[in-house]
Order: C-alpha cells, then sequence, then structure tokens
C-alpha cells in the first residue's frame, strides 16, 4: 500500500515536472526565432556586402559615422544629466509630499509618458518654431529650431518623466525611521538628503539615467523635428540607411551601437550592485 | 520648504504641460494656422472624421494592441511558470537576458533586427511584404511586450511559492487544475499589470512600428508620422487632442477606481 502511493507521488510528480517545462517552452521557441534570430541576421547584414559575400567594409567604413556618433553621446549624455538635475528634485518633493497629493502628481506625471511621442515632439515645434506660438506671443524672431539647445529641450521634455518615476519609487520606498533617525542623530536636512536619501536612492537613478540615455541616443524623431534638418543623429543615419535601402550600412550602424549600449549598460548595473551591497548588507 | 518645493513642481509640471495645452487649443482653431488663434471652430474635428484613414489607423491600432497584449500575457504568464521552476541556474540566467534584450535595446535596433528578419522570412516563405502587415507588427509587438509581463508577472510566482500547488494536487488536483484554480487567481494582479503594461506599450509604439510595418496596415501612431512629414494642418493637432483626452480620461477612471479598492481593503483589515 505504502509503496503504491510512493508509486503514485512518484508519477504525479514527474506529470508535474513535464508540464512545467513545457510551460516554458513556447516562450523559449519565441524568443530563440523573433530575438535571436533577428540579431544574428543583423549581424550577417552588418559582415556581409550587397551580393552577400564577406566583407568588413561595412565595419570599417563606419569611421566615417564618427562623428555623428561622438554628437549623439554628447547631446544625450547632456540631456541625461539635465533630465536628473531637473527630474531628482521633482522625485525628492513628490515623495514627501502628502499622500494625496502625491497621487495627483503621479498622474499629471503620466498623462504625458502616456502621450505618443511624436504628439509631444511636434508640439514643441510647434511652439519654438520660427513662425511659432512663442514667437509670435513674444514678437520676437528667435531663432531656437535647428540648435542644439532645441534637440536637448526635446530630448528632456519627452524623457524626464523616466527619470523621475523610478528614483520616486526608490525614495518612496526608504524607510522613514531613517529619515528620523538621521536628524536625530544630528544631521541637517542637506545631511539627510546627501548623506541617507541619496545613497539609497542610488539605484533608482541608476535605473531613471538608463531609461533617460539609451532613447535619448538612439532618437530619431527629435532630431528630425527639433533639428529642422540640419542635425545628424545616429538614430537618423540608421533610419536614413532604412529609407534608402542601404541595409548593410544600417545593420552595421546598429551593431555597433547595440555592442556599446549593452556593454556600458551591464557596466553600469555591475556598478550600482556593487555599491547596493556596500550600503546594505 | 514646503512652498519652495510646490513652487518648483509647479513650474516643471507647467512647463510639462504648455506644450500639451497649446496643441489642445489650437485643434479648436478657425484658420489653418498652428500658431495664431483666429477664433473658436470644430472644423478640423469635422475634417479628420471625414477622412476614413483615422478609423482604419484607430481600429487597427486597438486590434494590434488587444492582441499582442493577449498574446504576450498567455506566453508569459507560462514562461514565469516555467522558469521559476528551472533547475538549471544557467539555463535560467540565459533565458532572462535573451527575454530582456528588446527592452534593454534601444527601440531603432529592435526594430532593425525585425526588419531584416522579416524581409528574409518573406523572402523563404515566398509571400508579398504588402500581405504580411498584421502578422509581422503582431509579432514584433509581442515581442517586445513579453518582458513586461514576465517581469510583472515573475515576482508574483516567486512570491506564491511551491506549497500551495503541490498541496492542491496532494489533494487530487491535475497539474492544469492546481495552476487555474490555485495559482493563477493568485497571480491575476501580476497577470493583469503585465497584460496593461503591454498594451499600453503596443498601443504607443512608433519606432518599431515604423520599421516593421507595411502600408497596408497603418497605425495611429504611423499615421501621425505621416501627416506630420507634410505641413501639418490643425487636423493632426485633433486627433492628437483626442488621445490626450482618452488617456486623460482612462488615467482618471483607472485612479478613481484603485483608490476605491485601497479604500475597501483598508475597512476590511
Amino acid at each position: 500500500m505504502l509503496f503504491a502511493d510512493d508509486g503514485i507521488c512518484l508519477k504525479m510528480k514527474k506529470n508535474k515536472s513535464l508540464m512545467h517545462s513545457i510551460a516554458a517552452a513556447p516562450h523559449i521557441f519565441w524568443a530563440a526565432l523573433f530575438i535571436v534570430v533577428p540579431l544574428l541576421i543583423v549581424v550577417y547584414y552588418a559582415f556581409t556586402d550587397v551580393e552577400g559575400g564577406f566583407s568588413m567594409e561595412n565595419i570599417f567604413g563606419l569611421t566615417e559615422y564618427f562623428d555623428i556618433f561622438l554628437l549623439s553621446l554628447e547631446l544625450a549624455v547632456i540631456a541625461t544629466f539635465v533630465c536628473l538635475l531637473v527630474g531628482y528634485p521633482m522625485a525628492y518633493f513628490i515623495a514627501k509630499a502628502d499622500p494625496k497629493m502625491q497621487k495627483i502628481y503621479m498622474m499629471l506625471l503620466m498623462l504625458p509618458m502616456w502621450t505618443n511621442l511624436l504628439i509631444r515632439t511636434y508640439s514643441i515645434m510647434a511652439i519654438l518654431d520660427d513662425g511659432g506660438f512663442l514667437n509670435t506671443l513674444l514678437g520676437t524672431e528667435l531663432h531656437i529650431i535647428g540648435t542644439k539647445g532645441a534637440v536637448i529641450f526635446g530630448m528632456v521634455y519627452d524623457f524626464l518623466p523616466y527619470m523621475v518615476l523610478p528614483i520616486y519609487t526608490c525614495i518612496s520606498k526608504i524607510n522613514k525611521n531613517m529619515w528620523e533617525a538621521a536628524s536625530d542623530l544630528g544631521c541637517s536636512p542637506l545631511q539627510v538628503l546627501t548623506k541617507v536619501i541619496l545613497p539609497l536612492s542610488l539605484s533608482g537613478i541608476i535605473s531613471g539615467v538608463t531609461m533617460v540615455l539609451v532613447p535619448c541616443i538612439s532618437t530619431f524623431y527629435i532630431s528630425q523635428k527639433l533639428g529642422g534638418g540640419t542635425f545628424e543623429l545616429i538614430g537618423d543615419t540608421i533610419e536614413r540607411q532604412f529609407v534608402s535601402g542601404t541595409l548593410n550600412v544600417g545593420a552595421a550602424l546598429s551593431f555597433v551601437m547595440m555592442i556599446l549600449i549593452l556593454i556600458s549598460l551591464w557596466v553600469m548595473h555591475k556598478f550600482s550592485d556593487g555599491q547596493e551591497g556596500g550600503i546594505v548588507p | 520648504m514646503k512652498y519652495a518645493s510646490r513652487i518648483y513642481l509647479c513650474l516643471i509640471f507647467g512647463i510639462l504641460y504648455i506644450p500639451i495645452v497649446t496643441l489642445i487649443l489650437f485643434s479648436f482653431n478657425a484658420t489653418d494656422s498652428t500658431s495664431v488663434f483666429g477664433g473658436f471652430s470644430l472644423m478640423w474635428y469635422k475634417e479628420l472624421f471625414a477622412s476614413p484613414d483615422t478609423f482604419i489607423a484607430l481600429r487597427n491600432t486597438l486590434i494590434l494592441a488587444v492582441c499582442s497584449s493577449l498574446l504576450a500575457t498567455v506566453i508569459g504568464t507560462a514562461a514565469a511558470e516555467g522558469i521559476y521552476r528551472m533547475k538549471s541556474k544557467l539555463f535560467k540566467r540565459a533565458l532572462t537576458s535573451v527575454t530582456n534584450i528588446p527592452m534593454m535595446n534601444p527601440d531603432i535596433v529592435t526594430g532593425m533586427s525585425m526588419m531584416l528578419f522579416f524581409v528574409a522570412l518573406v523572402g523563404i516563405l515566398g509571400i508579398e511584404y504588402e500581405n504580411f502587415g498584421f502578422t509581422a507588427m503582431l509579432i514584433a509587438h509581442t515581442t517586445f511586450s513579453l518582458p513586461y509581463v514576465i517581469l510583472n508577472v515573475l515576482p508574483r510566482v516567486e512570491d506564491f511559492g511551491k506549497s500551495l500547488s503541490e498541496a492542491a494536487m496532494d489533494l487530487g488536483c491535475t497539474p492544469l487544475q492546481s495552476f487555474f484554480k490555485v495559482e493563477l487567481p493568485n497571480l491575476m494582479p501580476g497577470v493583469l499589470s503585465g497584460l496593461m503594461m503591454a498594451f499600453t506599450l503596443s498601443l504607443d509604439d512608433f519606432v518599431i512600428s515604423y520599421f516593421v510595418g507595411s502600408s497596408s496596415f497603418q497605425t495611429l501612431p504611423l499615421l501621425i508620422y505621416s501627416m506630420t512629414k507634410k505641413k501639418v494642418t490643425p487636423d493632426m493637432y485633433a486627433l492628437s487632442t483626442l488621445i490626450v483626452v482618452t488617456i486623460f480620461v482612462l488615467l482618471i477612471v483607472s485612479n478613481v477606481r484603485n483608490g476605491k479598492k485601497n479604500r475597501k481593503g483598508g475597512a476590511k483589515k
């Protein structure tokens, strides 16, 4: 009797594990076919010429785009930094507001986030344009579109919520007793911020920075609209290859950009893991 | 300090909202200018509704968002189950890393890779890309939604643990019954937020759709893009206004409902 029970149990266990290994199967199949294979095709295109023969020309030819790469990086880094500078106090103030106001602020932050990027970008362009709303309102002839400042402003405007949200989540999770303990032990409000809150919200900052930096580097719509046709960022270059059908060069650019971004994300996560482990054991 | 923080927040939110407000304002403009207000009129809304493109794009966007988010939720929830119970740590890590690639990668790279893949696939299958529009979009949208679904469901599966479903099976449930009757109801909040996220991501996506899409299957973001390519008239503003207002109403409704739920939960305790 006992043995028979064991037998049934064993059989059921086998059944169960079979079901659970099948559970992930569709996803494994999906990920292999629609994530891995497309990336391999990008690599294939990057290292072949139009006829399909092996060639390093696309990769070596990328030196031509070095300046564009640098410009994209420059603008994206500045925009991310401004986002952090503007967004951190925002997240901090929202987290400190009373719960009812917090909800309203969150909603105000979500609405632009859920509004399509094209609409947001276009609406800034309509305001800043030469004959646009701002110039009509002020009666001036400011030339803003087509400057670096306009592109950076667009990036900051479009992606600011992505910076505020993770930092806010991180700060609001910090135990309130920590704040009190710190001030009881003699910290000034500023010291509480720099010595307690800032280090504890580092993981929020890291995810905010990645969430802003990656779309900033690869954008093409913002630079198209707010750059007034004078700016070419790396995203524009890739999009141009796509439109003109020079897919091998486009694939090479995508490949290099992907490698660079994945490496920098990996480094940043290593760095943030180490920090977290150091502060909270 | 309190006033300073309020003023700061008001200022930033003000800047964040000025463009959206001007956009709404000029959608009611009586002239075709987007900078000088020439009186109130609804003519741009009329023009928008007169064009069949708007409705086709709206219909396509909704169909695509519903299908891709449901598909991603089903595959993703099953995957979370499987990943949690995987024995090999190495394989588990490898699978989650691969899954997260579309989330980490810039959209433009994901779009490019999928486009090249579909071009190759269409070549192999010997069909026209034009006829492949919806399928291509469905696959692409499901793929970039999947990591977000798993991200929402996996922590729930981990919290739930194995003991309850094992108890259910000891009491005579088949593995499937134990999943649907015991585990799934407990995972529901995570599954639903994953579904919601996948749905909104699909509604909002432009970059990947731009690369993958073909003219046979146009979505709202693609329509907006083609509208902003030429000289813009306020009909694009009218369309944007409608989208913004819809999102605003949805946000308020979901917030009010959440608030009620929280209060109920509090009263029970």
